[in-house]
């Protein structure tokens, strides 16, 4: 029982991350661009962050780096999938290629030939450390809860959001409309990036304090997941990464215990997690109608 | 400088590719009428109001609203000008509610960006009051009916201040009912100073409804008529080009043996509802047999069971005595089915394939089609070449175009001539002319009949009591998921079957 606060914290830690990007996945997805370049910029926000949290020492100017890269890097897919009509998965895997390529590639230019940044001398602040029953939260928690209240507020109340869904369901209805259905799109697609990028920091910034090769892996498809299981709402993404976090937070706490599991299989956990709960989730989802089709003009 | 007139569009002419959709069209519409405009198929009116609510850009020519020149590029411009389009295909938001629709890119906020939803819902519930419109404002659209649903695209227009409303085949989806509550609600509209452009292949209608009709085949002007001085069959002509027959010459019947035997079938629909409820019939060789009946009482369920598409509960379906009921869709066409299904370009149709593709999705894995697995392209071109030949399923060369391109007419033409070609022992038709001119009409029903003719059963599942009386031998009705009588053709009156359509009994 001492470990409830362990485990909340730890919970808390790991899925706040996922919620970043997972709020970026719902915003894309929802005007129609599925964006499995998600990964990609998280990898490049949290490079960002971590290396100019490094050199300037203020992890907030780090932290909103971290975003513009992620914006950065949407923008290329904005371009191809909605001025191009490019296939948006492959466009989205090719960014996530490109995502880790250059941080790797401007870590090793940038931190003398190595691929991992040198620590940051301040992490983002806490809100409670060392709290009751090892109660630790970081600010960013507060952060994405802002953000979560802000994307429902957004979406459901908003002229923007009421466009945005619009456009994701049946964009030649919007379109007709006077609803700039390129516009909405590729801002979306933009935003997602932002909020992928503030993701990739949350890790490098608040959960450890240094950007490697391996501190993004898997997390944006797991967010993506978290997106499908949450049907795309915001609240119930938000619920799914914490549903991840807490499994990441079992591996922490049962690892560190007396019961005899070896570390590998324990550390799959989240990911099993992820590939039972999509199952389980098969049937009916509301999906956006028109998510991964480009649209196109007159088209019949 | 004349405001007489709503609408003038001068010498419109539009290419999609090689293929002239319009070749110097002229349209005047005056104001506060009901102008129709009237042509087959493909013939371009379409496009033609697509230009004028600027979905499409013109190659050529000028658009005047209101006795001024105007440059319309987008929706927004021409909702800016007053103008409002209903589209056939409706453009709604099945997930969001009536309001939202309505409202949807011309909200009404409060604070940044919020919307204000209680003051569009009071303007829009006057809006509704004026026109009589009943309708339930935060009903989701997925939960209401067609006609309901061109009504939000008609309150959607109003709403927008639209002056000029452009109906595309607003009556296609309606049922008999519908239709004389549209006529009313347009008339209602006129009145309020509106100017209707109605695009219709539905001559009755256009007798009903309209002041003045245009007349397009092929993409170029025919005549501009008044209404009043016209009749049904002169404007069928103007249309096609030919003369019409309106009645279709049957042979004798000459009836075989039992083909299709259905006896005590139960099906269920998604929500566990029994829809067709211990339904039991024969149909013979060489007889049309049709369904009569109210939408919604077991039709489209019976299609499914006898096509394998879903689960029968319980009962048998037989071809020549071979149980088929709960098999799959291959083993019923391998027993000898052929389908037309309703909806041609959801079930009907692999949009984006060919025609040639298309005119072989059932027998793609025989010979000669394809050999060990490998398709044999030239066959199976040549094949679509000589359907779409046959069944002058157009343009010129549509085996090699992507079915979504043709115009529906031609769509179902294609599946009919698919179908035929399957040369199967029974053919079930749901509604096979929904949607279609009189021309293609009176095609598609020649087609049915002469598959009779060469000793076919066909299963005639339509809405349209016409078609059904028209084209029987024998008419089942059906009520509540049963077959509540059979009744020789010539016995068969409209009333009399009107009356069982309702569950009226003793008929």
């Amino acid at each position: 029982m001492d470990n409830i606060g362990i485990v909340f914290s730890i919970t808390l830690m790991y899925a706040t991350p996922l919620i970043f990007a997972a709020l970026g996945g719902i915003i894309s997805e929802r005007s129609g661009v599925t964006n499995i370049g998600i990964e990609g910029m998280m990898t490049i926000g949290a490079f960002a962050g971590a290396a100019v949290g490094y050199f300037t020492a203020n992890p907030w100017i780090g932290f909103a780096c971290a975003a513009a890269a992620g914006g950065a890097l949407s923008a290329l897919h904005a371009i191809a999938c909605v001025k191009f009509h490019a296939n948006q998965i492959i466009s989205g895997v090719a960014l996530n290629l490109i995502g880790l390529g250059v941080s790797l590639f401007l870590s090793r230019l940038l931190f003398d030939g190595v691929t991992q940044t040198l620590p940051v001398p301040n992490k983002l602040p806490k809100l409670v450390e060392n709290g009751p029953g090892g109660l630790n939260l970081d600010s960013t928690v507060l952060v994405v809860l802002i953000f979560i209240i802000g994307v429902w507020f957004f979406l459901y109340k908003s002229r923007g959001g009421l466009r945005l869904i619009a456009v994701g369901e049946h964009p030649a209805a919007a379109d007709t409309l006077g609803v700039n259905v390129f516009r909405v799109r590729f801002l979306a697609v933009i935003v997602s990036g932002l909020f992928a990028g503030m993701g990739g920091a949350a890790r490098t910034l608040a959960v450890v304090s240094s950007f490697s090769p391996i501190v993004i892996s898997g997390h944006g498809y797991i967010a993506l997941a978290a997106v499908i299981f949450g049907r795309w709402n915001p609240v119930g993404a938000s619920l799914a990464c914490l549903l991840f976090g807490f499994a990441q937070s079992l591996v922490v706490v049962l690892g560190g215990g007396d019961i005899a599991i070896p570390s590998q299989i324990l550390a799959m956990l989240p990911y099993i997690l992820t590939i039972v709960v999509l199952v389980l989730l098969r049937g009916k989802t509301n999906a956006p109608k028109a998510s991964g089709i480009p649209y196109i003009k007159g088209q019949r | 400088m004349d405001a007489t007139y709503a609408v003038e569009m001068k010498s419109i002419s539009k290419y999609f590719g090689g293929f002239c959709a319009l070749d110097n069209v002229d349209l005047c519409v005056q104001k506060g009428e009901i102008h129709a405009i009237l042509g087959e198929n493909g013939a371009g009116k379409t496009t033609l109001m697509n230009i004028l609510y600027g979905f499409y850009e013109a190659d050529s020519g000028e658009v005047w609203t209101n006795g001024q020149k105007r440059e319309i590029k987008t929706p927004k411009d021409a909702i800016s000008l007053g103008i409002g389009m209903v589209h056939q295909h409706f453009m709604l938001v099945e997930t969001y509610t009536v309001l939202q629709n309505i409202i949807l890119g011309d909200e009404h906020i409060k604070g940044p960006g919020v919307i204000d939803y209680k003051k569009a819902k009071a303007e829009i519930k006057k809006l509704a009051e004026d026109y009589h419109f009943n309708i339930d404002l935060d009903a989701k659209i997925q939960d209401i009916t067609v006609g309901m649903q061109q009504r939000v695209e008609i309150i959607k227009a109003l709403y927008r201040g639209a002056d000029i409303l452009i109906l595309d085949e607003p009556t296609s989806v309606l049922t008999p009912q519908e239709i004389e509550e549209l006529i009313d609600i347009m008339h209602n509209m006129v009145q309020n100073v509106k100017t209707i452009i109605i695009i219709t292949h539905k001559l009755a209608e256009i007798m009903k409804s309209a002041d003045t009709c245009t007349v397009i085949r092929r993409g170029k002007n025919i005549d501009k008529v008044a209404v009043a001085n016209t009749c049904e069959k002169d404007l069928a002509e103007l249309m096609v080009g030919r003369a019409v027959e309106f009645t279709v010459e049957k042979q004798e019947c000459r009836r075989g043996s039992a083909l299709l035997q259905i006896d005590g079938l139960v099906v269920e629909d998604d929500r566990k509802i029994k829809k067709v409820d211990g339904l039991s019939l024969e149909l013979f060789e060489g007889e049309i047999l049709g369904i009569a009946g109210v939408d919604g009482n077991g039709q489209k369920e019976l299609f499914e069971a006898v096509t394998s598409l879903r689960k029968a509960k319980s009962g048998s379906i037989r071809i020549d005595g071979q149980d088929i009921q709960n098999t799959s869709p291959r083993k019923t066409f391998e027993a000898g089915i052929s389908v037309i299904p309703e909806d041609r370009q959801k079930s009907g149709l692999v949009l984006d394939f060919t025609i040639a593709e298309n005119m072989v999705l059932e027998k793609v894995q025989n010979a000669p089609f394809s050999k060990h697995g490998i398709l044999d392209w030239k066959v199976i071109r040549q094949n679509a070449d000589k359907l779409t030949k046959e069944y002058d399923v157009r343009p010129d060369g549509s085996a090699g175009m992507r079915a979504g391109a043709l115009s529906g007419g031609n769509q179902q033409k294609a599946i009919i001539a698919r179908e035929i070609s399957n040369d199967g022992r029974v053919l079930v038709a749901v509604q096979p002319t929904r949607g279609l001119d009189v021309g293609a009409i009176e095609f598609v029903h020649n087609a049915i009949l002469s598959e009779r003719d060469k000793g076919k059963g066909v299963l005639l599942i339509s809405l349209e009591l016409d078609e059904v009386l028209k084209l029987s031998d024998r008419v089942a009705v059906i009520y509540n998921g049963r077959i509540v009588n059979i009744i020789d053709a010539k016995d068969a009156d409209e009333k009399r079957i009107g009356l069982l359509m309702a569950g009226g009994e003793g008929a």
